[in-house]
């Protein structure tokens, strides 16, 4: 599957295994249930948080995880920006952060600038249109993860 | 006024070409409506009953006679020839195309004005007190603050898919002329002993069903600090706030559920962490840079008294009540600030032609500065007049249709779209407000009954601030029959109060007599000179109650 990481669109590494069936091989991103309950060891791991799941019930373990992906069951709940923001600027996660679920071009602005670097985008919708909404803005006021200065200031 | 930079311009450009985008994949299949939907609401854009319906901000209620224009244009091009001031200081169209919001979007940003965040689950456009920087009795200034705040939440990346809406509101004067206790966040701007401005934060104050006054969680934020503790604010609400129950959603369940003291140390606990992180504070050199736009105009230096203008008020009755009505004192000696009244019968309140927006613009320029002011009571003001010139203006507001001597009496009532427009609501609101307005029509009655906010809206939504009527109506539905439920009490100043149900609803024949029977009782057992809202704190509801005895028991049992 392609994804668009660090602005471009690769191929991804990762596979999802959320408690259903088999573990399939290789790098694989799972759910706090499946990390908490299932031997992962030898692997190579991602957590994905739900919008019920908090970053700071994990922050302690974070050194685990080479991607922490935050799931968008669906666009409008915006709880996932504040758990990005909170996972940059206050745990110091420097690894990938991922969106999941109901992603399209129309955040990609938004996600990126709160310290997303890697985005699933949904089925149906063309990744290679997608990954032009991270240029929808050329200017933007706030201090954020991308940003450490306000406009008025740069 | 605020004047965009480059950089100001540019992001209301590409937010123009955005939506374009998302239009055109909308048109084209690729975007489902209920994705578009999100993003449309974004931007201001509803469909109504009819019709796309499209809210355009006006930020703090600020416009120049060159942006009205520009609204006219508009009205005209893709409108059927009239806008809807509403009751957040913004203007709305009825009938756009969906093809032709885009070309829309480009005009209004040659104008700098864009309908950003208008209307969706985010950062709302900030209203303020529409009197800033003429007022007598201001304080602060809350015009700078209202435009840093407008420009820290356009497109804030971390805030645009919240819980629910979210409105802010800033005064600086020491009467709430904004109704900050009624909205999400309410800044009020004061200086402290060492002459330093600083914020007193009223947090969970809304209406809709569950209306609630809002709680001031911090007595004094410094200036330097107010993005930081709004941000804080924010963070705690995006992630506590309820998203299982979109009637539960807003900030203010939130700050009940949680109780204000948990909330607020919430908050203080964010802030802290934003502090320790980093977070930057609000430079002095920006607030300077930014009230440099709201300065004084040039004014000149005249006497307070005009002898003309007494001569003219008491040569003629008509001016002497419109002067008396719709004009204040100014903080400039010598100067006025006019209302002029959108409230007349047979009009819509808040309805506003194509040909009178010209009119408008023409007359700001001539007596005002070039700039007119938008306010939440669906008015307008031009805040810069000469007494000398008062006479002139009230004529050619007349002509208008303008002029009607009804600031602050029953007819200046705000109301909300209604069943005729709004696919949210449950009654007509605009064909009571008329009646109303036709039923109440001598003025001496209206002006021995004082001031009396009567607000009405169609549906619990509360869009036309009837929670804060002194008198309030509320449109409800039994079986599909058209009711009204009648509010009192309620108030949207510093005494705030949420209005109580009277008892049973009335039908539509019956409303507007029902209003009248509670004017007489008021007129009955008022003490000398009492307003209204005086009376009902004085004496309760009960008296009131008596209406329904008299009504043969006709209501409907709601």
């Amino acid at each position: 599957m392609k994804i668009i990481k660090d602005k471009a669109i690769v191929e991804d590494s990762w596979v999802h295994y959320h408690g259903e069936g088999e573990m399939p091989d290789g790098n694989v991103i799972v759910s706090l249930k499946v990390w908490q309950e299932t031997d992962l060891s030898g692997r190579r791991i991602g957590l994905q948080l739900e919008p019920d799941q908090h970053p700071k019930d994990i922050s302690d373990d974070l050194d685990n995880f080479e991607l922490i992906a935050i799931n968008f069951p669906t666009f409008h709940d915006g709880r996932g920006y504040s758990y990005a923001k909170i996972l940059r600027d206050r745990f110091g996660y420097v690894g990938e952060i991922r969106a999941v679920g109901d992603v399209m071009r129309d955040q990609l602005y938004y996600l990126q600038r709160c310290g997303f670097t890697a985005y699933e985008i949904k089925a149906g919708k063309d990744i290679n249109d997608a990954i032009k909404g991270f240029d929808d803005f050329s200017v933007k006021y706030q201090v954020s993860s991308d940003e450490n200065l306000p406009l008025y200031r740069r | 006024m605020y004047k965009y930079n480059e950089d100001d311009q540019r992001i209301v450009e590409e937010r123009a070409a955005q939506f374009r985008n998302q239009v055109k994949r909308r048109l084209s299949g690729e975007l489902k409506e209920d994705e578009f939907r999100i993003l449309r609401l974004q931007n201001g854009l509803y469909l109504q009953i009819h019709a796309y319906m499209l809210r355009v901000a006006v930020p703090y209620g600020l416009l120049s006679s060159e942006q009205f224009r520009m609204l006219a244009h508009i009205a005209t091009k893709y409108d059927r020839g009239y806008g809807h001031m509403t009751t957040r200081q913004n203007i709305q169209f009825n009938w756009p195309a969906l093809e032709d919001v885009p070309n829309i979007l480009d005009d209004l940003a040659s104008v700098q004005m864009h309908a950003i965040q208008t209307s969706g689950n985010c950062i709302r456009n900030i209203s303020s007190d529409q009197f800033a920087g003429v007022a007598r009795d201001e304080v602060v200034d809350p015009r700078p603050y209202a435009e840093i705040m407008r420009q820290w939440s356009s497109f804030h990346p971390e805030f645009a898919f919240l819980p629910r809406k979210f409105k802010y509101a800033f005064t600086g004067a020491s009467e709430d002329r904004a109704a900050i206790k009624f909205h999400d966040i309410g800044y009020r701007a004061v200086m402290n002993e060492a002459g330093e401005v600083g914020f007193m934060v009223y947090v969970g104050g809304g209406m809709g069903r569950t209306p609630m006054i809002g709680k001031l969680i911090n007595e004094f934020v410094p200036e330097a600090d107010l993005l930081i503790y709004t941000e804080a604010i924010m963070r705690v609400y995006n992630q506590f706030g309820r998203r299982d129950n979109k009637y539960k959603a807003r900030i203010k369940i939130l700050v009940h559920e949680l109780k204000v003291e948990e909330f607020t140390s919430r908050v203080e606990e964010e802030f802290a962490a934003l502090n320790n992180e980093g977070a930057v504070p609000l430079d002095r050199a920006e607030v300077e840079r930014v009230s440099a736009y709201f300065t004084d105009p040039d004014y000149d230096d005249l006497p307070e008294n005009n002898a003309a203008l007494e001569q003219q008020l008491l040569d003629n009755k008509d001016f002497s009540f419109w002067y008396k009505q719709n004009v204040l004192d100014h903080k400039k000696p010598g100067y006025a600030i006019v209302n002029l009244s959108l409230k007349s019968p047979g009009v819509p309140p808040g309805d506003i032609t194509d040909v009178q927006m010209l009119m408008v613009a023409n007359l700001a320029d001539q007596y005002s500065f070039g700039e007119l002011r938008s306010t939440h009571e669906q008015n307008l003001v031009f805040a810069d007049v000469k007494k000398d010139d008062l006479f002139d203006l009230w004529q050619a507001l007349k002509e208008l249709g303008f002029a009607e001597p009804n600031i602050g009496t029953l007819q200046d009532m705000i109301c909300c779209p209604g069943l005729d427009f709004c696919t949210l609501a449950n009654a007509r609101s605009i064909p009571i407000a008329d009646q109303i307005t036709r039923r109440f029509d001598d003025m001496d009655y209206l002006y021995d009954l004082g001031e009396l906010k009567l607000k009405m809206s169609g549906c619990i939504n509360a869009c036309g601030h009837h929670h804060v009527g002194h008198i309030g109506i509320l449109g409800v539905n039994k079986k599909g029959v058209e009711y009204y439920q009648i509010t009192l009490g309620g108030d949207a100043t510093d005494d705030a109060a949420v209005g109580k149900i009277l008892g049973r609803a009335f039908p539509e024949d019956e409303i507007v007599q029902a209003i009248e029977d509670i004017l007489k009782i008021f007129i009955d057992i008022r003490d000398q000179g009492e307003r209204f809202i005086d009376t009902y704190r004085r004496v309760g509801a009960e008296p009131f109650k008596i209406i329904y005895e008299e009504f043969s028991l006709k209501g409907a049992g709601l």
